[in-house]
């Protein structure tokens, strides 16, 4: 067998395998779920997000099925609203953390030396911050844009992925193929591309898994300290936000919100605990 | 002192002045990038903080106190200059001084974060051990599943499930929200920790014992472990003899890290129960602008963030005899 055809099927076989793993499965079913649930929400919603439709903190009934929030507005429709945003915000903050992690990561063991040195110290200043507090210091300041947020959302994902990368890389740039393509010289954009990524996605899915994970705990986390999605919109974490003194009156103003942050995350986290399972037992095998 | 030992300390030395000197580095380029994200903006940072009403005389003010009218790079070594006598600034919004603000509610957040650990180090140890024993019992199972979802969970989100289930309508055990009387000892008033520290608790355990139960695991099918067991060593002096011991580097490593991340996590904790710590503060003085009180209050958060994972790195360093795991 050429050693290209084996590591084709290798790659592509690594999120199949993942996924015949119960767990993984269960994860994606969760986070696929929400997904759909945040665009089709807007469409099923009996009322627009921001129309005031009754008292403050009204409980269930049949015109308000979740009841009215702090300012009487519609709890079921903020709530079929409310997903969007979050949804789209960590897709793009967890695409761009593992683009900008893959790049660093894969540099670093590909160059090594003075290179990896100062990519590897810069991961480290970047993890002298806790992400909240990163990206408040940057809010402070330039205040809560969506795209701000993403960025450094993204950007505070990206050293795990580095770290991730390079350990995973470190091996697969010694392997004869890659120091053949090297010394043929075909270009480092495509050795890396085309040799070094496809060899590593293992540990890229467990990563993309976890850091769906922190981005959408940090994104709703932002949002309820009211430094993500601005009112009047409808935000998930804002929401909690907004009505958490009320909570013994009208808990399901809290409550619908938290239920769906909480499947999203648990379902990224049982992503990447089984497509580790599922990799390590195959890999253990070996 | 043999000769190798001399090698041994002078690689130790070596290993800690290196370390040492890129801390004080890093920390070097920490505070600039603080400074940089909240001073040396596009546009004018006076205006940008009283917002277009504000009156000349106010924006003077804060241009003089922010030394806005010099250039960048003075700015920032008055800035550093002053922190390092212990200048902290004044607040824009409360004209205190920083230190006043910030000092008590260092002293709260250290001591919420303190006392969870306190209580979740040796909670994680012991059932890390138990669960490693009962491997792939029903208890080891259900702790575990239990475990990774509570671990998946954002701060505020189990902050409030807790909410919901101790302090509303399901049991009525603790004060939802957790203002401290001013006055009274922080110690003295356990109704008011119990919520965040209990959360803490929950995230640093969950996170904890897993490690534990992990090298428990990997200890216990060892030979040593198994020739122990052969040899007729009795199960108890097994796990003490050999497993604890060896279970401890990584519970040691792995504390470092969760008293850094709940450094971190504390900022949404607090805010979740109203707790005055230092994470609140930061909150607040985001949404006012309050540009001496945030870099003072993220400046505290990472330079705790970045020394905590120092120590840990050179207590690990020290545990793990050199050459087997050290750096060099």
């Amino acid at each position: 067998m050429t050693p290209s055809l084996s590591r084709r099927t290798g790659s592509q076989s690594a999120l199949v395998r993942g996924l015949r793993n119960s767990r993984s499965l269960i994860g994606l079913g969760m986070i696929g779920a929400i997904i759909a649930l945040a665009i089709v929400g807007p469409a099923l919603a009996p009322y627009s997000p921001s129309e005031l439709v009754g008292v403050p903190y009204d409980i269930p009934n049949p015109d308000t099925l979740l009841g009215t929030d702090s300012l009487g507005r519609d709890v079921l429709s903020r709530f079929l609203y409310g997903g969007r945003n979050l949804v789209w915000m960590a897709i793009a903050a967890t695409t761009l953390g593992l683009s900008i992690g893959i790049a660093i990561g894969m540099a670093s063991a590909y160059f090594k030396g003075m290179t990896d040195e100062i990519l590897m110290r810069l991961v480290d200043i970047q993890l002298a911050f806790p992400s909240v507090v990163f990206a408040l210091l940057f809010v402070t300041m330039l205040g809560p844009s969506p795209l701000l947020l993403v960025i450094l959302v993204g950007v505070s994902q990206a050293p795990s992925v580095a770290r991730i990368t390079r350990g995973a890389a470190l091996g697969v740039v010694e392997r004869d193929y890659v120091q053949w393509a090297r010394a043929v010289g075909i270009p480092t954009r495509r050795i890396l591309m085309s040799e070094v990524l496809p060899n590593i996605t293992s540990p890229l899915l467990v990563e993309l898994g976890l850091r769906l994970m922190w981005s959408i705990s940090l994104l709703a986390g932002l949002s309820f300290l009211g430094y993500g999605i601005q009112p009047p919109n409808a935000d998930w974490g804002l929401m909690v936000n907004e009505s958490r003194n009320a909570l013994t009156i009208q808990p399901w103003a809290v409550l619908a919100p938290i239920l769906a942050i909480a499947t999203l995350s648990i379902g990224g986290n049982m992503f990447a605990e089984g497509m580790s399972r599922a990799i390590g037992r195959t890999e253990g095998t070996k | 002192m043999t000769n190798a030992s001399r090698a041994a300390s002078r690689t130790i030395r070596g290993w800690l002045v290196r370390r040492s000197a890129l801390a004080i580095l890093m920390l070097l380029i920490v505070s600039f990038l603080i400074f940089c994200a909240t001073q040396a903006l596009p546009g004018d940072v006076a205006l940008i903080v009283l917002g277009k009403e504000a009156s000349a005389d106010q924006v003077q003010m804060v241009r003089q106190q922010l030394n806005l009218d010099q250039p960048v790079l003075v700015q920032y070594l008055r800035w550093l200059t002053a922190l390092l006598q212990g200048d902290f600034g004044t607040s824009l919004v409360s004209r205190v001084p920083v230190t006043d603000i910030l000092l008590p509610r260092i002293m709260n957040s250290f001591f919420i974060v303190t006392l969870s650990m306190a209580v979740a180090v040796p909670v994680s140890l012991a059932l890390g051990v138990l669960t490693a024993t009962r491997k792939d019992g029903l208890a080891d199972r259900t702790i575990m599943a239990g475990s990774i979802m509570v671990n998946a969970l954002p701060e505020f989100v189990l902050g409030l499930f807790l909410v919901l289930l101790l302090s509303t309508s399901v049991f009525h055990v603790f004060p939802a929200v957790s203002l401290l009387s001013p006055g009274k000892p922080i110690w003295t008033q356990t109704d008011r920790l119990a919520m965040p520290v209990i959360t803490l608790i929950l995230l640093q355990v969950t996170y904890l014992y897993r490690l534990v139960r992990g090298t428990v695991i990997d200890v216990l099918q060892t030979e040593y472990v198994q020739f122990a067991a052969l040899k007729g060593m009795s199960p108890r002096r097994i796990l003490f003899r050999h497993v604890l011991p060896n279970a401890l580097v990584p519970a040691i490593q792995a504390a470092g890290t969760i008293f850094a991340f709940s450094v971190g996590g504390v900022v949404v904790i607090e805010y979740v129960f109203g707790f005055p710590g230092l994470g609140t503060a930061l909150a607040d003085a985001v949404g006012m602008r309050d540009i001496p009180v945030v870099q003072a209050a993220v400046l505290v958060i990472s330079v705790t963030f970045f020394v905590v994972n120092i120590i840990t790195d050179i207590v690990s360093f020290m545990l793990t005899p050199p050459g087997r795991g050290g750096r060099n």
